[in-house]
């Protein structure tokens, strides 16, 4: 007895003595948004074995990492949706974009092969509203003429899970279509009038692999991996246009980051431009309580933004244009301690 | 050394009880706590909403309109038809286990059908949205589409994508997850009928359904019933593996059984993390809110008709 006695004694000092050492080991955490997760993930490992540093980043999702950073339980948060300029100011965070991505629509038709298809946002806008129902509906076939299209029912499959996936992909169907806007809006989880829901881009790619006449849309690095059926989409400059890295980079460079971070990349101008494209984002207090954490979170990012681009190609994220980088590292002189000092020199 | 050890015992004795005592306590503080935490994060919905969310008919959190009734439904309905399933089909597998298998099948049917109970939720649904959904599309639903198709109610009833997704899927993965428990919990309270009782009546000439019918089933309908409880309370609250193949349509609700559904514990599970404070979170808490109201009424029906059985057992003697 005596002994059990003791030997849990030494169990709990063991125990209460190494949990004290992994906290205070040199860490920074943050915590967000999921579709950068793998990146960041990879990115923070890199970065531990060229440093020594340790970075932990929770995949938690865009809301919660949102929730995470305004109580400071983390160190940075990441969120696939900006922030409002009034609302960073009201909240005292800033942010700054770190990648950007594309969002494609896939289809299964049959006879159609990948990328042959042709979908403006006004025809998808209606597809998704359930006003489009078949694929040899007028309005699809005067897109696609010469394309042969099969009289069968369009399956609608979006995502059932909140996500800043389906956030993009409604913010393009507001701004193209009309309809769209007025009834059902943007949003990561939105009231959607028909259609199956899959969970994550695996639960939407199952569905419209399984099912004839389906569309569903996933992001871009998910449809390429899994060699998925893509459609072209027609931008605002009038183009059909295939989505690619080149594409994904022509629709972030025309947004104006030098005057806010806050740039959303869905239908932008230019010949080239892909039109569901978006961009991740980090957040930050303004005014750090732990300047010296804040340092050692912004040193990383200022590592990844000159040592992390292959690493971020080979996962199909697209890096921020250089010239976007300067800005971004430029305007991380506003993140002071209270007593107003820059935390990085 | 002969004092000292008593005195150990004693005050081990007392530190057992406190620790006994507590650990009961501390439950009971834990459910009110999560009552009280259910309810605050549910407030600003139920005074937006009372209890006029319960038969709300939409779920659209960009206008910020919610109401339950889809996802109320489809937890009833798909908990409905797994207990619908699983229940005869338990017996079945419990009755052969006890009265009929030969000795040498027992043990390995036994443990087969536990390491059912063992697999993780997530396989069962990834099995059934990429397995069984197709099969009962093709074997089930459109058979009975172009069969009853014209068919006032029933027709109805089976309209919906020829997906294999819906209540019906759902209700069906659910069936084959809660089996191994019903069935072993029946098993188990099967096999402690005294023999004394059973073989008295095959002595006066009883066939084998006569005797589980007339004198198991009375004499373990507490354990058996338990058994039930036990899994409705897994089938209500199943998350993974619904939201793999109920379809996730939170506003449409039909009466069909294959129409894309939704379950609460779906809902929450999907829409949680990217909720936006406000009324979104608080609403998806009101559902969560109402899933705990059913489970405690489940309970409180399962040990009423307990009671009611318990009443009739004087009568009949």
């Amino acid at each position: 007895m005596k002994q059990l006695i003791l030997a849990v004694c030494a169990a709990a000092v063991a125990l209460t003595s190494i949990i004290p050492t992994t906290m205070a080991a040199d860490s920074v955490t943050g915590a967000g948004a999921s579709f950068p997760a793998p990146l960041y993930t990879r990115w923070a490992a890199d970065y531990n074995k060229a440093t020594g540093h340790r970075i932990n980043y929770q995949s938690v999702g865009s809301s919660a990492g949102l929730k995470q950073i305004e109580v400071k339980t983390v160190d940075f948060g990441a969120s696939d949706l900006p922030l409002t300029d009034a609302a960073l100011r009201e909240k005292g965070l800033i942010q700054f974009p770190t990648v950007v991505g594309g969002i494609v629509a896939i289809v299964n038709i049959p006879g159609v092969a990948p990328g042959q298809l042709k979908l403006n946002g006004q025809v998808l806008g209606d597809i998704y509203l359930g006003k489009i129902t078949r694929w040899n509906d007028p309005a699809i076939v005067a897109l696609n003429s010469g394309l042969k299209l099969p009289d069968i029912a369009i399956a609608v499959v979006r995502r059932a899970d909140g996500s800043g996936t389906s956030a993009g992909f409604t913010n393009y169907l507001s701004k193209t279509n009309a309809e769209w806007k007025e009834k059902v809006g943007e949003g990561a989880v939105v009231s959607w009038p028909t259609g199956l829901g899959g969970k994550g881009n695996e639960g939407v790619a199952a569905f419209v692999a399984r099912l004839k006449g389906a569309i569903g849309y996933v992001e871009y690095a998910y449809a390429k991996r899994n060699k998925l059926a893509h459609a072209q989409l027609q931008n605002r400059a009038g183009k059909f246009v295939q989505p690619s890295e080149a594409s994904f980079k022509a629709a972030a460079a025309t947004a104006e980051w030098e005057k806010s971070f806050h740039q959303i990349l869905t239908d932008q101008p230019g010949d080239e431009s892909w039109p569901i494209t978006s961009a991740t984002f980090i957040l930050m207090h303004k005014i750090q309580d732990k300047p010296a954490q804040a340092a050692a979170t912004l040193n990383f990012f200022e590592w990844v933004f000159e040592n992390g681009d292959a690493q971020a190609a080979s996962l199909e994220y697209i890096p921020m244009p250089s010239a976007v980088k300067d800005i971004i590292v430029r305007s991380w002189q506003s993140v002071t301690d209270i007593s107003g000092k820059a935390v990085r020199p | 050394m002969r004092l000292n050890l008593n005195i150990s015992n004693a005050f081990a004795d007392r530190l057992f009880s406190l620790a006994a005592r507590g650990s009961a306590l501390l439950t009971l503080v834990l459910l009110l706590g999560i009552i009280v935490s259910l309810v605050m994060g549910a407030w600003p919905a139920i005074r937006e909403y009372g209890p006029g969310f319960l038969t709300h008919d939409a779920w659209d959190p960009v206008r910020e309109d919610f109401g339950g009734r889809v996802m109320i439904h489809g937890t009833l309905a798909t908990s409905f038809i797994a207990l619908l399933i699983a229940v005869p089909v338990s017996f079945g597998i419990a009755l052969f286990l006890t009265e009929l298998s030969p000795a040498w099948l027992k043990r390995p049917l036994g443990t087969a059908i536990e390491l059912l109970a063992a697999v993780p939720s997530i396989v069962y649904g990834m099995w059934g949205l990429m397995v069984f959904g197709p099969v009962l599309a093709q074997y089930v639903q459109q058979p009975m589409q172009s069969l009853l198709g014209d068919v006032p109610f029933l027709g109805a009833l089976v309209s919906g994508p020829p997906v294999g997704i819906g209540i019906l899927s759902a209700g069906i993965i659910l069936s084959i997850m809660v089996i191994p428990f019903i069935a072993s919990v029946m098993r188990d309270v099967f096999e402690v009928t005294p023999p004394l009782l059973k073989e008295s009546a095959y002595g006066l000439g009883a066939t084998t359904w006569e005797v589980v019918w007339r004198v198991v089933l009375p004499y373990t309908k507490t354990g058996v019933l338990g058994g039930i409880m036990l899994g409705l309370g897994r089938a209500l609250g199943e998350t993974m593996a619904v939201t793999f193949v109920i379809g996730n349509m939170s506003q449409s609700s039909s009466l069909s059984l294959f129409e894309p559904a939704n379950s609460i514990t779906s809902a929450l599970a999907n829409e949680f993390a990217e909720a936006a404070p406000g009324l979104h979170q608080a609403s998806l808490i009101y559902l969560g809110l109402v899933l705990f109201l059913i489970t405690f009424t489940v309970l409180i029906c399962s040990k009423l008709l307990l009671m009611r059985l318990k009443k009739g057992e004087g009568r009949r003697a």
